[in-house]
């Protein structure tokens, strides 16, 4: 609430501000904006952008920081005795405080009743402490920017300057955090290489990562080989990619080469509904639905199929990517130049060479770039493995054999209660790690061909 | 065997007067949804000669030329109605795909195919089964390409891509493409328009050799251009064909007045 006050409250001080810092320009030019080096407007915003980063910023660091500095005032006040407790005794003293409090007691231990008192005091005071030093800090930038502004101030320069820092900002974001989950990543996995060896964990034959927590613990053996996993994502991934390719690449080819426009305008949103069913859905759709089909099929035929087969869920998977692979290749095929068509028309081809020899080797780099990010979809995702495909690492290239991958196997190394210095729960990371590498390592390849794509028709 | 058609009775030689229809159109109308684009255009290509179609933006010189092959049988919303024939025989009549084998097309940009320079001419012997093995493949494609005036800068760089070609190059290569088929008519659609004027002067000349062999019907936006390489030209305009006659007779004596003020430049 009074976040929300105070964002108004500095809004409307910006605005104010701003027709300030305009006014001023114009006076100083005597009212003739061809004076100025730039727009009146540009003075304007460089007198908010002033006062208001600052103001914005301390706001900011206020709200990071203010448990941190109230819990140090607090504990400072305690007695000695009190005081001079290890950090974590303390840090049990001020929850104490806090509990009491929120059930708006004083706490039992008589002791704590000033820095209760203290903590309360502070506590009140925060709110309106920060909400003056935000406006004081605006108006004292403002003011700064006021002085500066002249008519000699290239202000439009200026200002697109700091945007462009902040367009710069933004964007790095997304890098640094990319960068992190790189480093701990990498971080964790090299504790586990420590204490599992790197040609163990990628050649092995036999994942069971149950390790004896006690030295009289059976069954727990603790095999880190992790090629069946592996091997199961393979399979599952071959198996959805033999669904999604075919039919994602020759629905896009009758979307976009034969379906009349009415068709087109009913298909393309309905294909691209089953992009947005949540892969939960898909999830219990593969377990519940079609792994009994395929094992009951299968038991017509005479064959032996697991209740939780790479058949069904590779298959579930396929229907999901196929958006992806119809949608990008649609666009690929859209993206063929008509003067490609009209060629092969005017030397006579039909419509079905055309589509064979020319528009489809155009079309060829999106389509595989398209191909190939249905790929590290398919390797990277989870839930419908989780519920489909069963947690028995096998080594097997057989469909109708239950397996695990990667990330299941991710998934049940973490959840749970669990150590996060044991060889189990490192091993997630290690995998993370792996699978991080080869969808990056697919994603790049992707992106090079698209690329490569776009140069050629632009 | 079908290399050798025409040229030992060319009427290349022979006055535009003097020489037989190729193609003869009549009453041709066409409409684009409700607006109407040619309005009862009759039309003969002589055999042999250069017919140059030309005229302001717009006028439907390009649509007139998208009828002869029946492209514009893919544009959905355009209707054709007239008579078209090829050598007395009703368009309607033929196959689309042999329509076309017949008529081939040069287009206003260069559009090769993301193949290969070999590829790009080989591809009509191929989808039409005028080769049975490799090596006459090969002979399509050279000759072509000489035909084309293009077989001696790419010699050495067949297996290249067709787009690795400079502009001109690359409209010779379409040109190579047309003739593999060994069409009777070539249609060009403002063929020279995306190039510079060296590779411009190329064309022309191989238009003029080309029109030994084949009928050649060519949309140009030059006057310069008709007045040089046709022997007749047809001038349209707001979608009629307003007069048509000898190259020489439309841009020394028109008999119409706007012939006169689009050759002359007052409008266009």
């Amino acid at each position: 609430m009074l976040l929300l006050v105070l964002t108004i409250v500095l809004l409307a001080l910006a605005a104010a501000v701003f027709r300030i810092g305009r006014g001023r320009a114009l006076a100083l030019a005597g009212g003739l904006p061809k004076n100025l080096s730039a727009l009146p407007r540009y003075y304007g915003w460089y007198v908010v952008l002033w006062g208001f980063l600052p103001a914005v910023a301390v706001v900011a660091l206020w709200l990071a920081l203010q448990p941190t500095i109230i819990e140090a005032l607090v504990i400072a006040g305690l007695p000695d005795e009190l005081r001079s407790l290890s950090d974590a005794e303390t840090g049990l003293i001020y929850n104490d405080i806090r509990n009491a409090l929120a059930v708006g007691k004083l706490p039992d231990d008589a002791r704590l009743a000033d820095a209760a008192a203290h903590y309360v005091r502070l506590t009140g005071r925060a709110p309106l402490a920060l909400s003056a030093l935000s406006v004081a800090l605006l108006l004292a930038g403002a003011g700064i920017g006021l002085r500066m502004v002249s008519p000699q101030l290239r202000a439009r320069r200026m200002v697109e300057k700091i945007v462009r820092g902040l367009l710069l900002v933004s964007s790095t974001i997304a890098v640094f955090t990319t960068i992190g989950i790189v480093l701990s990543l990498l971080f964790e996995a090299l504790r586990f290489f420590r204490l599992v060896p790197i040609t163990e964990f990628l050649f092995g034959p036999e994942w069971s990562p149950q390790t004896a927590i006690r030295a009289d613990q059976v069954g727990s053996s603790g095999a880190f080989g992790a090629a069946p996993v592996f091997a199961g994502t393979m399979l599952i991934s071959f198996i959805a990619m033999a669904v999604a390719a075919p039919v994602g690449l020759l629905s896009a080819i009758y979307m976009s080469e034969y379906a009349a426009p009415k068709v087109r305008a009913v298909l393309k949103p309905l294909l691209e509904i089953l992009a947005g069913i949540p892969t939960v859905v898909y999830g219990f759709f593969a377990a519940l639905t079609v792994a009994p089909f395929v094992r009951e099929t299968g038991g017509l035929l005479g064959l032996d199929v697991a209740s939780e087969s790479a058949l069904a869920a590779g298959v579930v998977m396929g229907v999901m990517i196929i958006p992806f692979v119809s949608s990008l290749s649609d666009d690929a095929i859209a993206a063929v130049p008509n003067s490609l068509r009209e060629g092969s028309y005017g030397l006579g081809a039909t419509q079905s060479e055309t589509i064979r020899s020319v528009i489809l080797p155009a079309a060829l780099p999106g389509i595989v770039g398209g191909l190939l990010l249905g790929v590290s979809r398919a390797i990277g995702e989870t839930m419908i493995v989780v519920m489909a495909a069963g947690l028995a690492a096998n080594l097997t290239a057989n469909p109708f054999e239950a397996v695990t991958t990667v990330t299941v196997q991710i998934v049940t190394l973490l959840t749970g209660d669990q150590e996060f210095d044991s060889a189990k729960t490192l091993a997630a990371f290690a995998l993370g790690l792996m699978l991080f590498l080869v969808t990056l390592v697919l994603n790049i390849i992707a992106l090079y061909v698209v690329r490569r794509y776009r140069e050629e028709y632009d | 065997m079908l290399q050798t058609q025409t040229s030992s009775l060319s009427y290349a030689h022979q006055t535009v007067e003097e020489t037989p229809s190729k193609v003869s159109a009549r009453g041709v109308n066409v409409f684009y949804g409700a607006k109407q684009a040619l309005f009862d255009v009759d039309l003969d290509v002589p055999v042999n000669h250069v017919t140059a179609l030309i005229g302001p933006s717009g006028c439907g010189k390009s649509t007139f030329l998208r009828c002869i092959n029946r492209m514009n049988d893919v544009v959905e919303i355009c209707r054709v109605e007239g008579d078209i024939r090829l050598d007395e025989g009703d368009i309607y009549d033929l196959d689309v795909v042999e329509l076309r084998a017949r008529v081939g097309m040069v287009f206003q940009k260069p559009n090769p195919f993301p193949k290969t320079i070999f590829d790009n001419v080989a591809y009509g012997p191929r989808i039409h089964g005028l080769a049975s093995n490799r090596d006459e493949v090969e002979e399509i494609v050279f000759t072509s390409l000489e035909k084309a005036g293009l077989l001696k800068e790419v010699r050495d760089r067949l297996s290249e891509p067709g787009t690795s070609l400079s502009g001109g190059q690359q409209q010779r290569l379409c040109i190579a493409r047309a003739i593999a088929v060994n069409p009777e008519v070539i249609l060009m659609d403002e063929p020279c328009s995306a190039l510079d004027p060296i590779a411009t002067a190329r064309i022309e000349e191989l238009i003029d050799e080309l029109r030994q062999i084949y009928t050649i019907v060519i949309v140009t936006h030059s006057m310069q251009q008709a007045a040089r390489v046709s022997q007749r030209t047809a001038f349209l305009h707001l979608g009629e064909l307003v007069e048509v006659g000898n190259t020489e007779d439309i841009f020394t004596n028109p008999r119409d007045e706007r012939t006169q003020g689009y050759i002359t430049g007052r409008f266009g």
